[in-house]
């Protein structure tokens, strides 16, 4: 947490209200998202209880198991979470864009791709043990299950992966999207509450932050977003309502679960609309669409993998694999960084506060500045800024600027407050720069040492040719009927 | 000092700690409220409710059933199952295998009778392998005897002993939760430092109780157990510092105002009958260090929290605002410090510089 965030904490606690921690969205937020609230029985692995799911929030689909220890249940509650998922995920294929590639053959895109918001982390990491749990499964063979299943469990178990890729915005966790956004007045640990986030983000009229947040805590007023459900829920209602139905299975015992599961997952299916019209309000930050691009050109590519028939995922990334995971992980992670400061002065500030960036005045500039002779003669515009910012820098930094795009300049020399600096890219072709390529004096500019340059992916050999020292090649993973039959208990 | 102790909690028979609370103490040890209720065995599940902050904790149904299910499965027909899991995972001899379950002698004898049977298994050392069930092992925390209850200790060729911890957390694909295995780790050191406590006493080597704990989990989404080794040296170490601070507490209870209790004076129906004020007062003069990882272990967590929010303290925000404050402890001071209002102390120079330009970069950003 930068010093920054933690002002804006503290402010948070004296206003009674969440302070911003940015001035624009740094997520995708899809005109259709589809929103899906999971409940998980207490102390399994892995038992749905039930859900609500879709992507009008009139009209939410609500999923049941009446008794979440019966197998039989589990898949049919799948199959039934499949019948929702997937037309929704399998309708973007129809609309693609050809991209022109250079040096490379053109390829489709979807338009547009799926966005599925969930409350939490924990319910992303359902979302992504119910893949793992039903995309090895077969619609022949001995324990056949619908065909969907195991189909739905490959996009539950993509979508997950998703998620935790910083900047991807397929599948969302929207305290982690909200916290993304707002500092509120309690703890980290807290902010995990969705009801309690979004008190403190747009309290009811007549009350404050702290106090929407306090009476969020309340599980009878306000129950918990799930996957986990609250105790005493679980003693005094849900307990008996599952009982019932094991002594007498009746439409009437199912409508009993099923009243009981609305209780406590309409509170959190409202509280994610309102999230959704929050984060809607704030205006999207500029490379938020390229980072979109990028999930539409990662969802294309699974979505022709598994038209080609791929097979599932494997339990385990072998090391080649785990190692590219890895480093992808981190270069999305860094790109994300830099990106978000570039789109927004208040991400910034966090860099200026540091030293690894700096905003102020142009003084003075020499825009036909040049280095060398002759043919090595370089166009080298001088810039001399003055600011206020306690900038760490030492002549030779390389430096980029959110003012305008492509340009780069080197830092000369470092005098008190006044910097000066030599542009060395984006000025064009010409003899002199192009015009406004160079800052003129009077003019506000802010530079940064952090740069989102192309990081080419890290030299890995072929899984085949993957050295002893981790294990050897790796055994090519098929799927068996193992797989298919494992125990779900 | 016991007597000092047995007056701040009433008369009330002491609250024994369990592994878990102990395991607990290791995780805030720089809070005297809680070294102080505990080493005088206060009851704080229920002093906290008295007090109006009842604790957020309770454990649904469903997950006990799961649980005790679990341990059943694992521990039937004289722990087979867990036989067959350390035979692969310790290289237990298939011969000679001895089960004893130790509750058979009711429970009043159960600690004096896990100490005879250690000890022979100590001193005798032979090739048998055997499964106590049912151990009642002690601990001394400041200068008051706890009784824990492992789940399973195994004694094992070659002389060593291991504990067993049964948990009914899955293990997928190799892969449990972190924060679930972490606490199970802190847990099963407790045994350890127990069953090492009691070789010692009996005078044999205390390291003859493995660092490795063995925990038995369900594996994938079945309820078919799987055993991992869990080296808990580090937990071990932390936990023994802990306690050593422990015994320090008198120190704590010297500094005590004369005459502060935290007595409930419980009626004969066991129910509060003090003015809950009162104890509150007398819980406000004990100083707490509160921060938001007590909501998940402490039964005291509400209240503290309350009076960190109440008396503006930065600890109720979390450990990472803390750190970013450069040991600025009220928010009011930090804010004031921020917007210029006030004037730093000697020391805080630095930290009121970067909180000064942290305001105004925020209000030209927002302004």
């Amino acid at each position: 947490m930068s010093t920054l965030t933690a002002l804006a904490r503290l402010k948070a606690v004296r206003d009674g209200t969440a302070q911003r921690i940015t001035t624009v969205r740094h997520c995708h937020l899809a005109p259709r998202p589809m929103v899906f609230v999971p409940l998980q029985l207490a102390g399994e692995a892995l038992a749905p209880l039930g859900a609500m799911v879709g992507a009008d929030p009139d009209h939410p689909r609500l999923l049941v198991v009446p008794q979440p220890r019966n197998r039989d249940l589990r898949f049919a509650f799948a199959a039934e979470l499949a019948e929702v998922l997937l037309p929704y995920v399998e309708g973007f294929a129809k609309t693609t864009e050809t991209v022109e590639r250079r040096g490379g053959d053109p390829y489709e895109r979807c338009l547009d791709a799926p966005q599925i918001l969930v409350p939490n982390r924990s319910a992303a990491a359902f979302a992504g043990l119910l893949g793992r749990s039903t995309r090895f499964r077969r619609a022949d063979g001995p324990y056949p299950v619908h065909p969907s299943v195991p189909l739905l469990g490959r996009w539950l178990t993509y979508f997950a992966d998703r998620s935790r890729r910083p900047g991807s915005c397929l599948m969302m966790s929207m305290t982690e999207a909200l916290s993304a956004h707002w500092a509120t007045g309690q703890s980290a640990l807290e902010d995990a509450n969705l009801a309690a986030l979004v008190g403190w983000i747009d309290p009811p009229a007549g009350m404050d932050g702290r106090r929407a947040a306090e009476e969020a805590e309340d599980p009878l007023l306000w129950p918990p977003a799930g996957p986990a459900t609250d105790p005493g829920f679980d003693n005094e209602v849900l307990g008996p309502a599952v009982r019932a139905y094991e002594e007498a299975p009746t439409a009437r015992a199912v409508e009993r679960v099923a009243q009981a599961l609305r209780t406590q997952l309409e509170p959190t299916w409202r509280l994610m609309w309102r999230a959704v019209e929050l984060l809607r309000a704030l205006p999207e930050g500029s490379r938020v669409a390229g980072r979109w691009e990028t999930d539409r050109g990662s969802f294309t590519r699974f979505l022709e993998l598994v038209a080609e028939g791929g097979p599932p995922q494997a339990r385990r990334d072998g090391a080649v694999g785990a190692a590219a995971r890895l480093a992808a992980l981190e270069r999305a992670r860094a790109s994300y960084d830099v990106q978000r400061a570039y789109d927004d002065p208040l991400v910034m500030a966090e860099y200026r506060l540091t030293g690894e960036a700096f905003t102020g005045t142009v003084v003075s500039a020499d825009p036909e500045n040049t280095e060398g002779e002759g043919r090595s003669r370089k166009l080298r515009p001088l810039v001399t800024v003055r600011t206020a910012d306690p900038a760490r820098l030492t002549p030779g930094a390389v430096l980029g600027s959110p003012d305008r795009r492509g340009h780069a300049a080197e830092v000369v020399e470092v005098d008190g407050d006044e910097i000066t600096l030599k542009v060395t890219k984006g000025m064009g072709r010409g003899k002199v720069a192009a015009p406004g390529a160079v800052p003129e004096p009077g003019e506000r500019v802010t530079y940064t040492t952090l740069t989102d340059d192309f990081q080419s992916s890290a030299a890995l050999p072929e899984p085949e040719r993957t050295p002893w020292t981790h294990g050897g090649p790796p055994e090519e993973y098929v799927p068996d009927d193992d797989d298919a039959r494992e125990e779900w208990s | 000092m016991r007597g000092r102790l047995d007056e701040l909690r009433g008369p009330v028979p002491p609250r024994a700690h369990d592994a878990r609370a102990i395991a607990a103490l290791a995780a805030n040890p720089g809070c005297a409220r809680r070294a102080v209720l505990d080493a005088a065995g206060v009851d704080k599940d229920l002093t906290a409710r008295h007090v109006g902050f009842p604790a957020p904790f309770g454990q649904s149904q469903f997950a006990i059933t799961r649980g005790n299910v679990f341990e059943a499965l694992v521990k039937e027909n004289g722990c087979a199952e867990l036989l067959r899991l350390l035979r692969e995972l310790l290289g237990l001899p298939i011969a000679q295998v001895g089960y004893q379950d130790v509750e058979s002698v009711g429970s009043h004898l159960r600690h004096s009778h896990t100490r005879a049977l250690i000890d022979r298994a100590a001193r005798e050392g032979d090739d048998a392998a055997v499964f106590y069930d049912h151990p009642l092992l002690s601990l001394r925390i400041a200068g008051q005897t706890s009784y824990l209850e492992p789940d399973v200790v195994a004694f094992q060729v070659g002389g060593r002993f291991h504990i067993v911890e049964i948990k009914s957390f899955a293990v997928i694909d190799g892969q449990a939760e972190p924060e679930k295995v972490a606490a199970a780790a802190r847990q099963a050191a407790v045994y350890v430092l127990a069953l090492r406590a009691l070789l010692a006493d009996l005078g044999h080597d205390p390291e003859r109780v493995s660092h490795d704990v063995v925990l038995v989990c369900p594996e994938n989404f079945a309820n078919r157990p799987v055993a991992t080794l869990v080296d808990v040296r580090r937990q071990l170490a932390v936990l023994r510092r802990q306690l050593d601070r422990m015994t320090r507490v008198d120190h704590l209870v010297e500094e005590l105002p004369p005459g502060i209790t935290f007595d409930l004076a419980p009626d004969s129906e066991g129910t509060p009958t003090r003015p809950a004020r009162e104890v509150a007062g007398a819980l406000r003069q004990v100083p707490a260090r509160y921060a938001p990882d007590c909501l998940s272990t402490c039964d005291m967590c509400m209240f503290c929290r309350d009076e960190a929010r109440c008396g503006g303290s930065t600890d109720q925000l979390g450990r990472q605002v803390r750190d970013q404050l450069g040991g600025v402890l009220g928010v009011d001071e930090a804010l004031a410090l921020a917007e210029g209002a006030a004037e730093p102390a000697e020391g805080q120079e630095e930290i009121a510089q970067l909180l000064r330009l942290a305001h105004r970069l925020r209000e030209e950003c927002l302004g």
